[in-house]
């Protein structure tokens, strides 16, 4: 079981990060003088922990890229700040970029677009490693480093990946290359976007596998963005939920999964494959139906409450903050605004298909 | 069942010729039926997109058709032989009468253009009557279909995430109604509440207009609930066949039962994950017999050597399974080499 170690110290941290795109402008926008925003992160606060798989699930377009690009200073913020060991990292390009980047590196989702085709294993782990300034001095010291950190991936014998081509490669040899090359820096954080959505269910064990003992021998901070919140519930310690541009919940990952407090996170979880309802011959229902919430112009208050089955009257007008629950799980739903933590998770009651139901309504 | 609407038989694909050639797809009999929700599932390189591509004509070099027949059948009772049509006739069949979601369709949007123009070309292009402003209010509800805001219209594909890209490129395919919608992993990227809100969408669709879905996927969770039947491929082949219930509460193919266990669950009991040992075979290298007796935890003596043929197991004409744990075992005194 994944207890978050809380005593583990914060190596990378977001604080009410915002990042708002522009958008272009039509003919009708420049007669009323109007210059609009995509919304796509709006005051985000995360903290990536030493030893510590982080997940963060939410639905797709709800900014989990954004904030992993923000955090990898891919984008520059539009408000808030980024802190690495605790001092604040100044935008810029340049030596301490490189300096930055060495310490945080970023996995992207699609193994088959993320690898050059044209170059080999072996081109892409050395250019890592030179990058880094950690190729060694050498032929043979160059070629110790990367037998190891093919064997730190697990592709063994290293002798027989080092000269394949991409092509050459299964998704799940690929990805882990490109975790290689992400180690050849020697990192301290992890940034992996969606590292195995594109892979196989018999590969993709594997990697997440990886994943996890990356943390537990390298005591990397790990950041795991995932739509699929029941790996996140095997593979992370924390899991934080996302809901247009928002982290709307948090918590240790089993109490997440299994006492989801924010309506959004219920439907999430309620909306995960459960054959058994099928096989059962329930009749099929209609969830997460409703108006997809618009990142231009995002609705006042609480951006879920156009789909809340739950809804106050002041869920329309103010945003809620977060309220924090028990075990260090926490809400930013306004049901949670007099300690109402009980009656609205639910806890010990028959939990998802009685969540399932009301969030149909 | 109702009536058929694109019928597979014996169909055998091969890349490359000659010594070089490697078969892809073996003997694989399959029908869609109207209204239909069909499930393919199978892990990576078992020939799912390959399928997909050879009944719709899209297989490029070195693929080859080497063997088989795939007919379309029409509302009026004829049929369409699809692997003789002219190139002009599969022009007109395609869209039309099926449209395909391509795997990584992602990244297949054209990215100097508007998701509002790329909708509206395609109605331009086949809706020669529909006035501009129809379009536009096409593209809106297909948009809303998918779950995108109205308001993204504008955007490039660049300015989407991966996950509305992919919901952009399903929307497409929907927008001319066609008999036969054939989507290769189209919600990799997808959230499971979107997933199914998709996957819903498309099940009411079906049940308006009567279209035909195969759903490819090597993820069979969802599958279970949103497919009326399931087939399974391994190794280029189809090794199981049956109704989705009947696949999730009594998989007969070893194959099927490791495929059912290989998913974390988010409900219950957090339960060891066994996942299938071993590695999918490479093509070059095909096992023997049955090609999944290297990881197979039931394999007989016979499995090493004899194929299994895909058939009804003894007293139930409902499904088909191509093991050898059903259906009485050949001898294994002579092997076939
Ligand atoms: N360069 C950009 N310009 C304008 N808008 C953008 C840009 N990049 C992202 N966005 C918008 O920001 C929002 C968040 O996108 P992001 O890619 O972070 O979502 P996501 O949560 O990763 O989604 P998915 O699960 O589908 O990958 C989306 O509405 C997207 O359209
Ligand atoms: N152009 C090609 N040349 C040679 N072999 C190919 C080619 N395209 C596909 N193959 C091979 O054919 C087999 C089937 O591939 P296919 O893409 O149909 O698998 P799939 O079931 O769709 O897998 P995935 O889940 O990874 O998409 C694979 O072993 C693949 O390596
Ligand atoms: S704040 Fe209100 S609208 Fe938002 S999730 Fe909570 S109850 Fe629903
Ligand atoms: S035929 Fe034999 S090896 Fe193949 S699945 Fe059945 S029992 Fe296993
Ligand atoms: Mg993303
Ligand atoms: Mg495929």
């Amino acid at each position: 079981m994944s207890k978050q170690p809380a005593h583990n110290h914060v190596v990378l941290e977001a604080r009410s990060v915002t990042k708002h795109f522009p958008v272009r402008r039509t003919g009708r926008d420049l007669l009323a003088g109007r210059r609009r925003t995509v919304h796509a992160v709006d005051d985000v606060s995360l903290e990536l922990r030493r030893g510590t798989v982080t997940a963060l699930v939410g639905e797709s377009g709800s900014g989990k890229s954004t904030v992993a690009r923000l955090l990898a200073q891919l984008y520059p913020l539009t408000g808030g700040e980024i802190r690495l060991d605790g001092t604040a990292v100044k935008a810029g390009r340049g030596r301490s970029f490189r300096a930055y980047v060495r310490r945080v590196q970023i996995v992207f989702q699609d193994p088959f677009a993320s690898l050059n085709p044209v170059h080999t294993v072996r081109y892409h782990l050395t250019r890592a490693l030179r990058i880094h300034g950690r190729a060694g001095s050498g032929e043979a010291e160059l070629e110790e480093r990367l037998t190891a950190l093919l064997e730190r991936v697990q592709l063994t014998p290293p002798q027989q990946y080092l000269d394949k081509f991409p092509h050459e490669l299964s998704g799940g040899q690929r990805q882990r290359v490109a975790i290689a090359r992400a180690l050849g820096a020697d990192p301290q954080v992890l940034l992996a976007d969606e590292p195995v959505s594109m892979l196989d269910v018999s590969i993709r064990l594997g990697v997440l596998n990886l994943l996890k003992d990356l943390k537990d021998r390298l005591r990397l901070a790990i950041l795991y963005i995932t739509h699929d919140i029941a790996s996140a519930r095997y593979f992370a310690d924390t899991t934080l939920v996302m809901y247009a541009g928002r982290i709307v919940e948090g918590g240790d990952s089993e109490t997440v999964t299994q006492h989801p407090a924010h309506p959004y996170t219920q439907l999430l979880i309620a909306s995960a494959p459960d054959p058994d309802r099928v096989v059962a011959e329930t009749e099929q229902e209609e969830t997460g139906s409703g108006e997809p919430p618009s990142l231009i112009a995002p609705p006042a208050g609480c951006r879920f409450h156009p789909r809340c089955p739950k809804a106050l009257e002041r869920c329309r007008t103010e945003p809620p903050p977060r309220f924090d629950l028990e075990d260090g799980q926490w809400a930013a739903c306004w049901l949670y605004a007099d300690g109402g933590a009980d009656r609205a998770t639910g806890r010990g009651d028959d939990g998802a298909d009685h969540t399932q139901k009301e969030a149909a309504k | 069942m109702s009536e058929p609407v694109l019928t597979v038989r014996g169909l055998n694909v091969d890349y490359g010729t000659g010594d070089d050639a490697v078969h892809a797809l073996r003997d694989i009999d399959l029908t869609l039926h109207r209204g239909e929700v069909l499930g393919l599932a199978g892990e990576s390189g078992s020939g799912k997109s390959t399928l997909a591509y050879a009944v719709t004509r899209l297989l490029s070099p070195p693929g080859v058709i080497t063997g088989g027949e795939v007919h379309y059948h029409r509302r009026d009772g004829g049929a369409l032989d699809l692997l003789a049509l002219s190139a002009a006739g599969l022009r007109a069949f395609r869209w039309q009468e099926l449209s395909i979601v391509f795997q990584g369709a992602m990244n297949s949007l054209n990215p100097v253009h508007t998701v509002h123009s790329q909708l509206t070309d395609v109605l331009r292009a086949h809706r020669p009557g529909m006035k501009r402003s129809e379009r536009t209010a096409r593209a809106r509800e297909l948009l809303a279909l998918v779950g995108i805001s109205a308001d993204r219209l504008s955007a490039y594909p660049h300015q989407l995430s991966g996950g509305m890209r992919q919901r952009v490129m399903i929307a497409m395919a929907l927008a001319l109604e066609p008999e036969i919608v054939i989507m290769d992993e189209p919600t990799t990227a997808l959230d499971v509440v979107m997933q199914r809100q998709i996957l819903s969408q498309l099940v009411r669709l079906r049940e308006e207009l009567g279209f035909s879905v195969v759903f490819i996927t090597h993820d069979i969770s969802l599958l279970i609930e949103f497919s009326d039947r399931i087939a399974i491929m391994y190794g280029g082949r189809i090794v199981e066949e049956a109704r989705a219930a009947a696949i999730y509460r009594d998989p007969h193919h070893p194959y099927s039962d490791g495929l059912l266990h290989s998913f974390p669950a988010l409900h219950g009991a957090r339960r060891e994950l066994t996942g299938i040992p071993g590695s999918p075979p490479h093509l070059s290298a095909m096992p023997a017999g049955c090609a999944f007796h290297p990881r197979c935890g039931k394999a007989l003596d016979a499995c090493a050597g004899h194929v299994p043929v895909l058939a009804a197991p003894d007293g139930d004409a409902s499904r088909t399974v191509a093991c050898w744990l059903h259906r009485p075992a050949p001898a294994t005194a002579a092997p076939r080499p």
